[in-house]
């Protein structure tokens, strides 16, 4: 007899060579392959790079004033000009991408956490889902930037304020993704099993429910840091962000209106930048749904 | 004789569907009755296969013997203990003596963590430290149902259907148990592949002296493997008996009608056979409002009047043969 | 002449990590009238013959490599999609595994038969419901007239399969090609579907693919088998022949795994290891590595389909050996 005969051996003796090791390795290998999610990744990577770097590559003090250069074209001794108080909008529109982003990465840690812990909740134990779902229902029937606007007013402007406004704004859009994951999770026959095997039911959240329900949720906050980014531009612009003279693509646009015939630039520079990240998350938020959401790699 | 090890009864389990009200409590709408008013016994060390079509509540009544259901009606007792009102402490203990092996064997694990992690959990919930001792009973355990020891260490996404439902059941032996539901464990399975579970369930019940309920669609696989055999029908048991004597002389219609329906296993003398053949009209109503009576009436070719009025009890028509049906109870 | 000769047909798909053969070197006909089983496990091509047959696979990443599907004088691999949408439905018609699926929730069923005749056919609207009404009896809806303003989703898995074959007979086709029609159905709802079949056949004269991976379906109601597995066809026989003299080790194998309904058996005889992935399948003969006949040889030359006995062909280098071996008394 050959050694080509199986018989002998366990019924595994056809098992396989191995493959790809951890999923999530997995996945990261395919992002890394992936144009759209590159791209995206290349535009939001020069904002946030430009956001934490910028005590080192401003040279000008955002805030200070100086008559004499107001009204400067881009080029020349400030690269991107001057607003209408001689300021540098290279500076400013530097500092106010850090202050994006920070609002950026605020909005999501806060949806991250509440909204996934609200989300968990409500989708597993059904005794307080309609409870949580029905004050949810009540928040997301109002717009979301009406009710930002709102929020912002009655807490008056300030930075804080409006991160705690697109929380409150955004959590229960996020919470009702990851209940929907939820559900459809605590019936996965693994579940199941678990109880079976007389797990309680903060192991099943932790071990089973949540590393699951992850891929969806990361996607959201992708999207989330957009629409929160775009969000703050929206509520500085009408002057219920930041107080000026803080440097916000919102103040910045909201001031350079009034100017929009003689200095269009004022306005255009900080509306590109946010045009920009806004893309480049947008991109990147689509490249990571292809690559984790198991209902789209299944059509391939 | 000795005592069952699992014995259900009057068990039932009704779902409440229909419209919600603002805070979630049902307002009217009908009850699906998955289970109703169910009775068995399952002695030590034999197998009691479940037959029946899909939604005539095999499977629930599977999970509600070892809780993972909880019952509308009833009791079900685990080796002589009232295991139906059991505080969550003592339940977990209980579970020990209870597992589960499921027919998906795709959604049967979780895809974000290793094989040794998914058999050792049961060890860890119940106290085990996740040591080197753990991890040898694990790799001990993986190669009693044929993977090498190698396969700890990697994810259930490299392995094919028949591997991981080996996996699967590594889990549920684990801890010890003494009673296994196999909830159409191998009915997902290629037949090449399915063949192979059917042994290594054997083999591990011979070893490990287990008791199992067998659950399946398929007859044939379900007479090799049980001992016993129930039918169930929307709900109700219709007939349990020794498998020799539920396959060679079946007592209900509808045993005869799903024994009928299985393809012969040879082509010869196919078309005297097809002539022949019992046949029932229809598809099994809807457990919403299920039809009175006998349950089996609406496509029953024996229905009498009685049968769209009285349900049939289950009765012993001969020494360890159960069946619901007045034709048989009639006569006697 | 035959109805449908497939020649040599090779099928492939592109994927992450290059080209993967789904079916390989697939050579057979079926006659009109004729029902043809074709049996096989997961990964084993029979769904892909089929789909390549109706010109339904997506390209890309779909992609005939060689071959041809003569039917009626035509080569279905050379049409364009605008010239097989007027083979499908007269010439050869289809219906799948999950009739959930395969109807589309929001019409009616009614219209949805009726949608299908008009592609074909003009007819005024009276004759058109009256079409449509005798197709849904045709296929043992009981009170079809009134059944005609159903929507899917009211109607049990069985009715779903029966509106389905009604679709497919809508246009009288010549051969119906039946992907796995009974497995998501119970076994009484299948028996009744299978007869409906073979009614249909006796009735129509319609040609009939069936596509299984249950030995028991086919030993019901084909008159003829193709055992795939990996992709190739590894016997071919009448049915009869099939399950009292099967030849490959593999079809031997498949009928011994099945228990019996009639008497008992102390252990199956299972078939070690799992089928092969597309991309990692072993070289020579497909089923060598799970074979308890292999030899050395069967890692080199990839076995071709030989006719043993009249109409009766096995892809089996080794078929001697096993003979022999059989005949001595164990």
């Amino acid at each position: 007899m050959s050694e080509v005969l199986p018989l002998a051996a366990a019924p595994e003796a056809v098992e396989r060579a191995p493959k790809r090791r951890h999923p999530a390795l997995a996945a990261l290998r395919r992002l890394f392959r992936h144009r759209l999610f590159l791209t995206g990744l290349f535009l939001f990577g020069i904002i946030a790079f430009l956001a934490a770097a910028a005590p080192w590559i401003t040279t000008a003090d955002p805030n200070r004033l100086s008559m004499r250069n107001k009204f400067l074209p881009p080029g020349g001794d400030y690269i991107l000009g001057t607003d209408n108080f001689g300021r540098s909008l290279w500076s400013r529109v530097v500092w106010g991408a850090q202050l994006s982003v920070i609002i950026g990465i605020s909005v999501v840690a806060l949806n991250a956490v509440f909204g996934t812990l609200i989300g968990a909740l409500a989708g597993y134990f059904r005794r307080v889902d309609n409870v949580l779902m029905r004050i949810n229902d009540a928040l997301m029937a109002f717009p979301a930037i009406l009710l930002a606007i709102g929020v912002t007013a009655m807490l008056g402007p300030s930075t804080m304020n409006v991160i705690l406004a697109l929380g409150i704004v955004y959590v229960p859009r996020t919470a009702r993704i990851v209940r929907a994951s939820v559900i459809v999770l605590r019936e996965m026959e693994y579940v199941q099993a678990a109880v079976a095997a007389g797990a309680g039911h903060w192991r099943i959240l932790r071990h089973h429910i949540l590393p699951n329900a992850m891929a969806p949720m990361i996607v959201q906050l992708s999207f989330l840091f957009a629409y929160a980014v775009l969000s703050e531009a929206t509520l500085s612009f009408l002057g219920l962000g930041a107080v000026p003279p803080t440097p916000t693509w919102g103040n910045i646009m909201a001031e350079g209106r009034d100017f929009m015939r003689d200095a269009p630039w004022i306005i255009a520079i900080p509306g590109v930048a946010l045009m920009l990240t806004v893309l480049g998350l947008n991109m990147l938020g689509d490249g990571l749904r292809d690559v984790l959401d198991p209902r789209l790699r299944i059509q391939q | 004789m000795n005592r069952p090890l699992v014995e259900a009864t009057a068990l039932s389990k009704h779902f409440h569907v229909g419209p919600a009200g603002w805070f979630g409590r049902r307002i009217g709408g009908a009850v699906l009755r998955a289970v109703d008013d169910v009775s068995l016994r399952i002695m030590p060390g034999e197998t009691l296969g479940l037959v029946g079509e899909s939604g005539c509540g095999k499977s629930t009544l599977g999970r509600l013997l070892i809780r993972l259901l909880e019952a509308s009606d009833g009791h079900v007792l685990f080796d002589g203990a009232d295991i139906t009102g059991l505080a969550p402490k003592q339940l977990r203990e209980t579970r020990r003596g209870m597992q589960i092996v499921f027919q998906d064997p795709y959604g049967a694990l979780n895809p974000r963590m290793t094989v040794e992690d998914i058999v050792m959990e049961p060890l860890v919930i119940h106290g085990a430290k996740p040591d080197a001792a753990a991890r040898d009973k694990v790799a001990a355990m993986l190669e009693r149902v044929g993977l090498s020891a190698r396969a700890a260490s990697r994810f259930p996404h490299e392995f094919s259907g028949g591997q991981r439902q080996r996996i699967g059941i590594a889990r549920a032996l684990i801890l010890r148990p003494r009673f296994i539901v196999c909830d159409e464990a191998v009915s997902a399975l290629d037949v090449s592949v399915q063949a192979q579970i059917v042994n290594l369930l054997q083999d591990l019940q011979q070893e490990m002296g287990l008791t199992y309920l067998f659950i399946a669609h398929d007859l044939s696989v379900v007479r090799h493997i049980s001992d016993r055999v129930a039918v169930m029908y929307l709900g109700r048991i219709v007939e349990l008996a020794r498998k020799e004597e539920l396959y060679a002389a079946p007592l209900h219609p509808y045993t005869q009608a799903l024994l009928a329906a299985v393809p012969a296993p040879h082509p010869a003398g196919r078309a005297a056979r097809r002539a022949a053949r019992l046949r029932v009209a229809g598809d099994m109503p809807s457990a919403i409002n299920p039809p009175p009576g006998c349950r089996f009436h609406t496509r029953c070719p024996h229905a009498m009047a009685i049968c769209r009025e009285v349900a049939p009890p289950l009765a012993e028509t001969a020494p360890g043969h159960l069946a619901a049906c007045h034709l048989l109870t009639k006569t006697h | 002449m035959s109805l449908l000769e497939i020649r040599n047909l090779t099928t492939a798909f592109g994927t992450e990590s290059g080209q993967v053969t789904a079916i390989e070197d697939i050579s057979f006909g079926i006659e009109p009238g004729e029902i043809l089983g074709i049996v096989g496990e997961s990964g084993s091509g029979k769904s892909v013959t089929a789909l390549t047959v109706m010109g339904l696979l997506p390209r890309p990443p779909a992609k005939i490599l060689s071959g041809s599907v003569m039917f009626d004088g035509q080569d279905l691999t050379k049409l364009s999609e605008r010239q097989l949408q007027k083979i499908r439905g007269p010439g050869i018609a289809m219906i799948f595994q999950e009739p959930m699926t395969s109807l589309n929730p929001v019409f009616r069923i009614g219209e949805q038969i009726m949608e299908t005749i008009r592609a074909h056919e003009r007819l005024s609207p009276r004759a058109l419901r009256d079409r449509a009404v005798q197709l849904l009896a045709k296929v043992g809806i009981p009170s079809p007239e009134r059944r005609m303003d159903d929507y899917p989703h009211q109607l049990s898995g069985g009715q779903r399969q029966r509106v389905m074959i009604a679709i497919a007979l809508a246009c009288n086709p010549r051969l119906l090609i039946a992907d796995e029609p009974t497995t998501a159905l119970d076994v009484t709802i299948q028996a009744q579907i299978l007869d409906l079949l073979m009614d249909l056949r006796d009735e129509l004269g319609m040609a009939i693919m069936i596509i299984t991976h249950n030995m028991g379906v086919v030993a019901e109601t084909a008159d003829r088998v193709l055992v795939m597995y990996a992709g190739r066809i590894v016997e071919q026989s009448p049915v009869e022949r099939l399950f009292d003299a099967p030849l490959h080790p593999y079809t031997r194998g498949l009928l011994d795994c099945v228990p019996s309904l009639e008497h008992d058996r102390p252990r199956l005889v299972a078939i070690p290891g799992s089928l092969p992935e597309p991309a990692r399948r072993p070289s020579g003969c497909r089923f060598r590595p799970r074979c308890a006949h292999a030899a050395p040889a069967c890692a080199e030359t990839l076995p071709i389909l030989a006719e043993r006995a009249p109409a009766h062909a096995a892809a089996c280098i080794r078929l001697p050996e096993i003979a022999a071996a059989m005949a001595e008394p164990a």
